[in-house]
């Protein structure tokens, strides 16, 4: 689903990168993942002091739609997101819940300043959204780094990461 | 396993309650109190390693609580949290004995860092050590696959390096599967826990190579919004895997050489050097010497890449592998793929013994690939491999003539038959071109050969 902010709806390109991710995460997840046309205006829970929105506040937004049980509702945004505590977040899930929300913002190399890198954009795109998928089926931080349920809070220790669980929490997943 | 305790004692409830769900998301066990006076009854009852305190509180402020933290528990190491930086409230908290301040809000890098170099102060040796035994388990080293002495050499040759710290140089043909033996090496070594960083230095310009490998501050280029850590800085006691080191610039190797002998860096646009800590492990399939020799590499970085080289044969150089390697992939495509494993027709695995393979195990691993989703259903035949095997190939294909054909054949099939293009690559005339296609019967004429 996408989520966009003041900037309006995304356009093209944010489109078919959620159409790539989705391919991707229906691979490794072996289930089916549709991207959805209808999106979420998250203009609401913009902080205009820090110029970002309220991941948090997105989230909770998001639970007026009515997810069924044997599914995951991962919200993209372009937008950068934060948290009260945190400089920014790259993204929020429920543990255990069926909602997640991952921004692209900070994935991007024109954010440091680099040249564009569409592959790396969503190869980090998927990377993040296994790891919030992974804390709606329950999973917590795993301390293999190669894991993709490791902790990342720099987009460098996005890259170092695998694109897939390590055995342990495949099995968690698996057996729900 | 917790990754350790963590006091957090500031006033405001939401910011209590979010650091308290981050915390534990990170893997921490937390302790929240609202005020000071909570804080030391909880000390007395619960052992943490780090304590956060906000330095703005009602009645007893942070620094306060901070002293009196210091005469009842001096090892527990103390954190300030401050809302905005300011040197005095800095300069005063240590000077006071905190480990370190932080600003609100938090770079979520940052602190995890800060909170675990605080904890890995007080954590106590033979904890670690139960730790890294437990973690054994998690991380099986890497296998190389294959019987042959070749092999064999190699898997002894990681297995004596792996636990030193000694530059590695791994050399081989390309596709020979150098970037393997890093990993093993890496998973073998006591540095396992940490990450193992690859930098394909042939693929990046002199530029990006610098800010991969250094990183770069902010605003060091136009429209950089954050700072980025380059590779050796992440590797953070892990290993860094520097591929196709042939590749790299003069100015590249220089600052190369200094990062290996003096195990700190400075990032692209800042001033600051930072300490380093990796195991440094290089590849290339080129010789180092040969460059050396044409005034192209560093004889000084040579030598110090030099200290421990580790080659990998050919594929063709070890061809009892063949099968071996064939039913790893055979068994990992099955895998990927989702259908039950196909075998190779006998005659097939006969022939791809004798091939030759010049691009080495990824080409073999390429073929496999290329002919499984060719055929889908039975076990894998000649034909399944065009590039490899010519389905006319009656003989054994080690002949000079039948290299011949089969180079031929390639060059055509990569120029779409286009003959001029065809004769200048193979550098040869057209004229005898035409007369190698007529005696080897290489069919172009049915598909439409563009003739120039």
């Amino acid at each position: 689903m996408a989520v966009y902010g003041l900037n309006g709806r995304p356009g093209a390109e944010f489109t078919e990168l959620l159409d790539a991710a989705a391919a991707r995460l229906a691979h490794t997840l072996q289930t089916s993942c549709r991207v959805e046309t209808e999106a979420f205006d998250a203009s609401e829970t913009f902080d205009e002091s820090r110029g970002q929105y309220h991941s948090t506040a997105i989230l909770q937004a998001m639970q007026a739609y009515r997810v069924p049980a044997d599914r995951v509702l991962l919200g993209v945004t372009e937008e950068d997101l934060f948290v009260p505590i945190l400089t920014f977040v790259f993204g929020e899930a429920q543990i255990s819940g069926p909602l997640a929300l991952v921004s692209t913002a900070r994935l991007r190399d024109e954010y440091y300043g680099m040249p564009q890198n569409p592959p790396l954009l969503l190869e980090r795109t998927e990377k993040e959204a296994l790891h919030e998928i992974g804390h709606t089926q329950g999973l917590r931080h795993c301390s293999d780094w190669n894991c993709v349920m490791s902790s990342s809070h720099a987009v460098e220790r996005i890259d170092l990461k695998a694109a897939s669980y390590c055995l342990e929490c495949w099995k968690a997943i698996a057996g729900r | 396993m917790t990754r350790g305790v963590v006091l957090i004692v500031d006033d405001d409830p939401v910011v209590r309650d979010s650091l308290g769900k981050w915390f534990d998301a990170e893997g921490f066990e937390v302790v929240l109190c609202p005020d000071a006076k909570t804080a030391i009854d909880r000390l007395s009852i619960v052992r943490c390693d780090v304590a956060l305190l906000d330095i703005k509180m009602p009645g007893t402020d942070g620094m306060e609580l901070q002293e009196r933290i210091r005469s009842i528990e001096p090892e527990l190491p103390v954190i300030i949290m401050t809302g905005y930086a300011s040197v005095d409230t800095a300069v005063r908290a240590l000077k006071n004995g905190a480990y370190d301040y932080i600003t609100k809000p938090f770079d979520p890098d940052e602190l995890v860092h800060l909170v675990n170099r605080a904890i890995s102060h007080r954590k106590a040796e033979n904890e670690v050590v139960r730790l890294r035994e437990n973690l054994q388990e998690v991380f099986p080293a890497t296998q190389l696959i294959g019987q042959s002495a070749g092999i064999k050499r190699v898997t002894e040759m990681v297995e004596t390096v792996a636990s030193t710290d000694a530059t590695v140089l791994i050399t081989g043909e390309s596709g020979t599967g150098k970037e393997v033996v890093a990993r093993a090496i890496h998973a073998a070594s006591p540095r396992r826990l940490h990450p193992m960083v690859v930098i394909h230095c042939g693929a990046l310009t002199e530029t990006l190579l610098e800010s991969e490998l250094f990183g770069h501050e902010k605003g060091s280029f136009t429209g950089a919004q954050a700072r980025k850590k380059g590779k050796f800085e992440l590797a953070e006691g892990g290993s860094v895997f520097l591929d196709e080191i042939g590749d790299i610039s003069l100015r590249v190797q220089t600052d190369l050489l200094r990062v290996l002998q003096e195990k700190e860096i400075v990032r692209v646009g800042g001033t600051q050097s930072l300490k380093v800590d990796f195991r440094a492990i290089a590849a290339t399939n080129k010789s180092l010497e040969k460059l050396v020799a044409e005034g192209t590499f560093r004889p000084d970085l040579y030598y110090r890449l030099n200290v421990f080289t580790i080659e990998i044969p050919p594929l063709r150089a070890r061809r009892e592998d063949i099968p071996l390697l064939a039913n790893h992939f055979l068994q990992k495509f099955a895998t990927s793929m989702n259908r039950p494993v196909q075998r190779l027709a006998p005659r097939t695995l006969e022939l791809l013994i004798e091939y030759n393979w010049p691009g080495n195990v990824r080409e073999l691993e390429n073929a496999i690939e290329r002919a499984l989703l060719m055929n889908r259903e039975t076990d894998l035949r000649p034909e399944d491999f065009p590039f490899q095997l010519h389905p006319a190939a009656t003989s054994s294909g080690r002949r000079l003539e039948d290299i011949e054909r089969l180079h031929i054949e390639r060059i055509l099939e990569e120029t779409n038959w286009n003959l001029s293009r065809s004769a200048r690559i193979l550098d040869i005339d057209r004229t005898t071109l035409y007369n190698k296609i007529r005696r080897y019967g290489l069919r172009g004429a049915e598909r439409g050969a563009t003739v120039e």
